[in-house]
């Protein structure tokens, strides 16, 4: 019993570990955030405040806040010009959404032509019958070729 | 017939589109290299100060440059993490202490920088003119800010005038702005 007991302690003194496997890597929110002055991601950046928001996301995972968390507070301080990517949400959706409207938009526009021409074409003029005085003559030229 | 129309149609929106991108690009090109107020300055006008209302970091509630219209401002644009700001911070508060009396009001804009540093550094250096915060550096592109610090001079009927001084003032610079907006004033 006791042993189960101690168990249990393990498992509920572990969680905040385990959960710990999911908290954000100071490498990725770097890569995902931009340095205000110098408009490139904190990862290839080595100005003064790309430094200082460095060390503010390495302060807030250590404090155990969320990727989300650390992002909405950059956003807070600097505005939304420091996400690398724009939300997903509202009227940012459309720098999602543009891009793949102009691919199938695109790629309707080259499906439409390529059916208006192999429309376009017609009949096949092989297909076509000859002239049949053309097709007298072209025998009888055939003809003199004949052993 | 139709199809001919159809094409026609098809060319003029194409043609559309393009000299509509053409137009956007030329004007994105125009717009980003005016350089703001400073640009309007350098070439010899006394441009209108750009105007703005933003958090006091010194106290509580907003202040706006309107409310100031009447006294020469000098205008600090500054950030904790610049080190040149450490070197001139004393002067700025220096020249308040000495003009405050004769309508002149130093405003320190910190930009793009985090409250909690700004705040420290205020303390830390004793300033008591007022501070503003613009986090997310709206006011640069207006103004042309190009770095950290920066100082404007705003004539009491809220022009821009004297130099634009690009990076850490020296006391001289600062007497000599504050004299000419002084003189500048109607």
């Amino acid at each position: 019993m006791k042993l189960l007991v101690a168990a249990l302690v393990a498992l509920a003194l572990a969680a905040p570990a385990l959960a710990g496997g999911e908290r954000p890597r100071a490498v990725d929110l770097e890569a995902e955030l931009v340095c205000p002055t110098c408009k490139s991601t904190l990862d290839h950046s080595d100005a003064p405040v790309a430094r200082r928001m460095k060390a503010y996301i390495r302060v807030r995972i250590a404090a155990g806040a969320s990727a989300g968390e650390i992002k909405q507070e950059l956003v807070e301080q600097f505005g939304p010009g420091v996400l690398a990517e724009p939300p997903k949400r509202g009227f940012d959706l459309l720098a999602w959404w543009l891009p793949l409207g102009g691919i199938a938009l695109a790629a309707l526009a080259v499906a439409a032509l390529a059916w208006r021409w192999s429309r376009s074409r017609g009949p096949d003029a092989a297909a076509a019958p000859l002239d049949p005085a053309l097709e007298r003559r072209l025998d009888d030229e055939l003809a003199r070729f004949e052993p | 017939m139709t199809t001919a129309r159809l094409r026609l149609a098809g060319q003029v929106l194409a043609v559309a589109a393009v000299a509509a991108l053409l137009a956007l690009l030329v004007w994105k090109l125009v717009r980003g290299s005016d350089g703001g107020a400073a640009a309007e300055l350098a070439s010899g006008r006394s441009p209108a100060a750009p105007a703005f209302t933003l958090p006091r970091l010194d106290t509580g509630g907003e202040l706006s440059l309107a409310s100031l219209e009447g006294k020469v401002v000098v205008l600090n644009f500054w950030a904790s993490w610049c080190l040149p700001c450490k070197e001139e911070t004393p002067r700025l508060q220096k020249a308040w202490e000495r003009w405050r009396g004769e309508g002149v009001v130093v405003v320190g804009i910190d930009a793009q920088d985090f409250r909690v540093d700004a705040k420290r550094f205020m303390k830390r250096f004793g300033v008591t003119y007022p501070v503003v915060y613009d986090g997310k550096g709206s006011l640069l592109g207006r103004y042309g800010v190009t770095g950290f610090p920066e100082t404007f001079f705003v004539s009491r009927d809220g022009k821009l005038v004297g130099e634009r001084v690009q990076g850490e003032i020296g006391d001289e610079q600062l007497e000599r702005g504050i004299e000419g907006a002084l003189s500048a004033s109607p």
